[in-house]
């Protein structure tokens, strides 16, 4: 069984590693981000009393990175089923909650190496963790969050039939887990309905624990984050589970 | 010598027996009572034109649909309670490629015999063994996108055969090859019919290849067997010449239109998005 979930896990970690250009070209969005929005939007920040900006968004460009990535990897499951692979697997004497955790942790996996990178380009870009013994612990949080998302991926993928839906949750479920994070503004002094929406996010706590780790604020403390981040990786897994035991080929 | 004959058939089970197999898809009945055995070491050829219940058969055979009645069993076991048995003894090629086009035809090799739990060591020397056997030794750490589709169907065959599989499926194989590819692939299965005794299943649309290699043949049709036989026995029995004819004969001469479904419908968005 380990030796399953192993050499699936290493599928999708060698196609990442393979693919320079789709590792580059998905990098594009958070530099724009960090670039365009952290040194824009910086001096009003820095005007509200808030300190620099970039500090306050990189975590939050951080956790976007790893939500989009480990949601797409958890969706390459269309793929897959369309080029026929996904059969391959699904045929063969293993059981099914094994390769749906295989799959899993290769996109997450993928999904931290990418988040590792943005981190990497915004030290470059001026990003300056509380120290460098954090980052550990940073990595950790990462590891949780890209689980979440890839778990979402999977619950996703094995749902949906067909490419078409791609928008639907790209614009209705994705776009608005970023925007209602808190990875770009602070949560306090929210309006009552989007304080609500962003308590029900599960990047909040992402976003928010990175923070913490990272530069030392936080909004409900890291134990909460992880606690409430491990609690719905747990239940994004099992559904996933669930739906990938339904899938059929 | 006929009672040593009939000993050994009652000790083994056939490769595989259907009784009275009806698959039913809401109204539609897909698969009405069909019944055959498959002999051990024996190619089998499943011919019927589109949507006649060829493949709706290999999926009931290879685990992945229930009947809705009637019995099959594979190698003496049962498809639906004993799943994980029967998937280890059989290897499938499906119609449709299931290669992961973005590893090496090494690694898609390896991914195979992990998940059927082929020790290492056999493992690579059973891949080392069959990729040189499919002609694809030199290609071994190539991406399967860079394969022509004669090479990737070979390469399905040979993974398909990594965990010795005792009866091998092949639905439409050889689709979409052209004359060499379908030659030289048919010599393959051939040549290892003859050394391994692997029991080899088929389907296939080229009334002639299924002449050639299947030593019988039933011919499906609406859900239902219409003949089975040798492909000399159904000559003589519609009074045709070639396979082609007895098939025609057979079926009817009425074209017959599938409806696409989800997965062709992404395949061609697929398409369109750059990606094969």
């Amino acid at each position: 069984m380990i030796s399953v979930i192993y050499i699936l896990w290493l599928r999708e970690v060698k196609k990442y590693f393979r693919s320079p250009g789709m590792m580059i070209g998905t990098l594009g969005s958070p530099i724009m981000y960090l670039g365009v929005l952290g040194f824009g939007l910086g001096p009003i920040f820095q005007r509200a009393g808030e300190g620099s900006y970039l500090q306050f968004m990189a975590p939050g460009i951080i956790g976007m990175t790893i939500l989009f990535t480990s949601t797409f990897s958890g969706m390459a499951l269309l793929w897959d089923r369309q080029f026929g692979f996904l059969k391959e697997t699904l045929v063969a004497p293993v059981p099914r909650l094994v390769i749906m955790i295989g799959r899993t942790l290769g996109g997450a996996t993928v999904a931290l190496c990418q988040g590792m990178l943005i981190f990497g380009v915004s030290l470059i870009a001026g990003f300056r963790p509380a120290g460098v013994l954090v980052v550990p612990t940073a990595i950790l949080l990462m590891a949780l969050v890209a689980l979440v998302f890839s778990a979402m991926g999977t619950i996703i993928g094995s749902s949906l039939k067909e490419m078409q839906g791609f928008q639907l949750i790209m614009n209705f479920l994705v776009m608005p887990i970023f925007f209602l994070s808190g990875a770009l503004y602070p949560l306090k002094n929210l309006p009552a309905p989007l304080a609500v929406l962003t308590r029900l996010d599960p990047l909040t706590y992402g976003v928010d624990g990175l923070r913490s780790v990272l530069i030392g604020v936080s909004h409900f403390g890291v134990v909460i984050d992880v606690i409430t981040l491990i609690g719905i990786a747990v239940l994004l897994l099992a559904v996933g589970a669930w739906r990938f035991s339904k899938i059929e080929v | 010598m006929g009672g040593d004959l009939e000993w050994v058939m009652t000790e083994s089970p056939p490769a595989i027996r259907v009784e009275h197999l009806v698959k039913k898809f809401g109204d539609v009945t897909a698969v009405d009572d069909v019944s055959f055995e498959v002999r051990r070491g024996e190619i089998f050829a499943f011919l019927g034109p589109n949507g006649a219940g060829k493949t709706t058969t290999i999926r009931m055979l290879t685990t992945l649909l229930r009947p809705t009645s009637g019995s099959l069993t594979l190698e003496g076991l049962d498809p639906v309670t004993q799943r994980d048995e029967v998937r280890r003894r059989i290897g499938v090629v499906f119609q449709d490629p299931s290669l992961d086009q973005d590893l090496t035809a090494w690694e898609n090799m390896e991914i195979h015999g992990v998940l059927y739990g082929v020790p290492r060591t056999e493992r690579r020397e059973r891949t080392e063994k069959l990729l040189a056997l499919f002609e694809l030794a030199d290609r071994r750490t190539s991406l399967v996108k860079t394969f022509s589709g004669g090479m990737r169907r070979r390469l399905e065959i040979a993974r398909g055969l990594l965990h010795t599989p005792k009866v091998l499926f092949l639905d439409e194989p050889t689709l979409g090859l052209d004359p060499q590819s379908r030659n030289q692939m048919w010599s393959h299965v051939q040549q290892l019919n003859a050394s391994d005794g692997v029991t080899v299943f088929l389907t296939t649309h080229y009334m002639d290849e299924a002449d050639r290699v299947a030593g019988r043949i039933a011919v499906i049709d609406h859900g239902r067997i219409v003949a089975i036989g040798s492909p000399a026995e159904l000559k003589g029995r519609t009074g045709t010449e070639s396979l082609e004819a007895a098939f025609l004969a057979l079926t009817g001469t009425a074209i017959r239109d599938e409806t696409a479904g989800a997965t062709d419908r992404m395949r061609e968005a697929g398409r369109m998005w750059g990606r094969r």
